[in-house]
């Protein structure tokens, strides 16, 4: 029954990936989830590092791009017929460079935690990035490297040149990804990870090594990274320096910690909710990126526990029964809170518009004329004096919802 | 020769110089607040925009003046309603807070000012040929950013270590309940510093924009340079970021400015490869071409071999 209970939400997640592709088949929607599956195993193994382990790392995307590129190699053997076998294999052998680079990195970057252990996997993320623009004969210089994903032989007669059907190759692995990311947390080195961070002293203390247990997170951390680059190689079929760079390394501390970090699940919801944004957002404006950071600044402000943090917030109205008394509350607060940030977004849209007539959720606003400008800004400053206000009650709700019963008091 | 030398030093000295500006004030606020300022780079990127807007309509020089004010002030206000919260939540966390700050910074820069490079030109006053040695010229602006900077880093240094003010900092940095016992308002203080800090770095971006050209990607180029200043000198050492900010410039204008490679190390070495050797992009490798990957690899070397950098304090 145990067992049961806790197999249940693994089966859900199975389902989820196997019927998602089903319920949304466009060709955009497959791309998407394609994009989803890559961003998720990528973010986890982010996770496994900050999230777990306590190491702030700017340079992750070193071992997703490393895997990435020795995946494409991988492709670019079977096509000229060096070795020959399933592409199904391709993600492990990302994984494996992954874990290579891993093994190696770590073997110096892990003496310490912190500051130190940010610094040089900044300046580590730079040298590679750097240096693969240098070494063209392997990462192809800005270009990048491309294969082709279809001469591999046929697995039970499918090639994998449809999105979809690389979507299920990518799903099987991610979900074993996530598995193993998920069991590697239950385990004594995934345990004594949690310790380390959170007091690296006191685990000595007991007889762990804290760098040796930091080793074994950061090149299970690579290890992931690379499988997810080597899905990102099957997917795209070309892999660039961009996918190595610091950008790339920021995305993915950007999505782990809008996500939440404590939590497992936590880069998952970040990784949908930002691969969502970057493709249905980037079709409405240009300035997505500046909404994204926007939304990260005041996700760090008033969430630092990310998404994932915020609903677990909620456990104890829950468990109480008292989730009735916070809807009427959150309703006060949010509508104001929502109306201004349209306004705003009309605001900064309008501004930036070089058409005269600005479509905006069905509105025509005529961005000439001074009146939609005040207008906007009125109803802008007023939403924002309606959230001011009803924090208070907001606040009191909260407290009450949170409070323990006077029966359950000692 | 001769010549190549004496330009590759006066130009490692101007990077140098302008480097120490933004390192000065990101080392002072690390040794405040313990936390790096990943938007450090990002208040210079704003200082020279600032300054070209300044200055076509109110000309360079109220740019110089007024660019760096703004920009303190910004800095001032993000401590002040950013920091201060996330300070609660932990290092972590301010790290990443002044990461987003970095990433908003550069979104907004090019929601305001555009993608294009800013045509942002050096005054006509300077705009001439401070001497010419051996043929080549060497500008007067070039001369003036050097004046500049070592104006600021003795003022600094004045300030610090013999102003009232400095040592209030100083004591502050090191013990701040007992300052504040002493009824000193350290979040002020705090809030100031920072303020000063950003100052700086807008006023290295006002002298440096029209130089190192005024572009969206600016603060990016020279973001990580700057860290890579601040660890190798030491966490909070003013004395070793003004060390490492030399070193660092002279590194990389030497490298550039040279023209040796691996060939000639292997002909020294008496062996050769064939083209066609898998390795053939390692050795064919010029010392110009890895000029921009020295600062990191030195920053991995320090980090590993002595944490502390040139001039840190021994970890507790």
């Amino acid at each position: 029954m145990l067992l049961l209970k806790k197999s249940s939400i693994w089966i859900a997640f199975l389902i989820a990936l196997v019927t998602l592709p089903q319920l949304f088949d466009s060709i955009l929607a497959v791309s998407i989830l394609n994009q989803m599956t890559i961003a998720i195993v990528f973010a986890l193994s982010y996770n496994m590092l900050l999230g777990q382990g306590g190491m702030l790392s700017f340079g992750h995307a070193v071992y997703f791009g490393l895997g990435g590129f020795l995946s494409v190699h991988a492709l670019l053997l079977i096509e000229y017929e060096t070795m020959v076998f399933s592409i199904l294999w391709i993600p492990l052998i990302g994984g494996l460079f992954g874990l290579l680079a891993g093994l190696f990195i770590g073997s110096f970057s892990t003496h310490k935690a912190g500051t130190v252990f940010a610094m040089i996997s900044l300046g580590i993320g730079e040298l590679i990035a750097a240096s693969s623009l240098i070494f063209s004969s392997f990462f192809g210089g800005e270009a990048g490297i491309s294969g082709d994903r279809t001469f591999g032989p046929l697995f039970f007669g499918i090639d994998f040149a449809q999105n979809l059907e690389i979507y299920y190759l990518a799903a099987f692995w991610v979900f074993l990804a996530t598995l193993f990311m998920y069991l590697f947390t239950q385990t004594p080195a995934g345990r004594m990870a949690n310790a380390v961070r959170d007091n690296p002293e006191r685990a000595e203390f007991i007889g762990y090594s804290a760098r040796r247990v930091r080793f074994i997170s950061f090149c299970a951390a690579g290890m992931f990274a690379g499988i997810a680059g080597g899905l990102f190689a099957l997917n795209y079929e070309f892999i660039t320096e961009e996918n190595l760079n610091a950008a790339t390394s920021g995305r993915v501390l950007l999505m782990a910690y809008i996500g939440g970090l404590g939590y497992f699940i936590g880069p998952i919801i970040g990784a949908v909710v930002l691969t969502l944004m970057n493709s249905l957002l980037s079709n409405y404006s240009e300035l997505w990126m500046l909404y994204l950071g926007i939304m990260f600044l005041l996700t760090v402000m008033f969430l630092p526990r990310g998404f994932a943090g915020f609903i677990m917030m909620h456990q104890v109205a829950w468990v109480r029964g008292n989730m009735k008394m916070l809807i009427k509350p959150y309703t006060l607060t949010g509508v104001p809170a929502a109306l201004f940030a349209l306004c705003t977004i009309a605001l900064i849209e309008m501004s930036h518009t070089e058409e005269e007539v600005f479509h905006f959720l069905g509105l025509e606003l005529n961005t000439a004329s001074s009146a939609t400008w005040i207008i906007t800004t009125v109803i802008a400053a007023a939403a924002f004096y309606a959230v001011r206000k009803s924090l208070h009650q907001l606040s009191e709700a909260w407290d009450t919802a949170n409070a323990i019963p006077k029966e359950e008091r000692a | 020769m001769l010549e190549v030398l004496i330009f590759a030093t006066l130009n490692g000295l101007v990077t140098g110089f302008l480097l120490f500006m933004l390192a000065s004030g990101l080392t002072l606020i690390f040794s405040m607040m313990g936390v790096l300022n990943f938007a450090h780079a990002s208040f210079y990127m704003l200082g020279a925009y600032a300054a070209y807007s300044l200055s076509l309509y109110f000309g360079f020089w109220t740019g110089l003046i007024f660019a760096p004010l703004i920009v303190g002030a910004l800095g001032a206000v993000v401590e002040r309603y950013g920091l201060r919260r996330v300070h609660q939540s932990g290092h972590v966390a301010e790290l990443v807070f002044t990461f987003g700050l970095a990433f908003l910074i550069e979104e907004a820069v090019q929601f305001f000012w555009g993608r294009d490079t800013k045509n942002y030109q050096t005054p006509e006053l300077l705009d001439f040929a401070l001497f010419t040695l051996l043929g080549q010229e060497f500008s007067a602006y070039r001369g003036f950013m050097i004046a500049i900077s070592i104006g600021i880093f003795i003022a600094l240094y004045y300030v610090l270590t013999k102003s009232r003010v400095g040592i209030i900092i100083q004591a502050a940095i090191t013990h701040p309940q007992t300052v504040a016992n002493l009824g000193h308002n350290v979040p002020l203080i705090f809030m100031g510093v920072f303020g000063v800090g950003t100052a700086l770095a807008g006023l290295a971006g006002v002298i440096a924009g029209p130089v190192l050209t005024t572009f969206p990607g600016m603060a990016t180029v020279l973001g990580s340079i700057v860290f890579v200043i601040v660890v190798i000198g030491g966490l909070g050492s003013l004395a070793g970021a003004f060390i490492a900010s030399l070193l660092i410039g002279l590194l990389q204008s030497y490298a550039i400015a040279s023209d040796v490679g691996m060939p000639d190390l292997l002909n020294l070495l008496g062996v050769s490869f064939d083209r066609s050797h898998p390795l053939n992009d390692l050795w064919t490798i010029s010392l110009p071409q890895i000029a921009p990957l020295l600062p990191f690899l030195l920053l991995v070397l320090v980090l590993i071999f002595r944490p502390t950098g040139l001039m840190g304090k021994r970890e507790e």
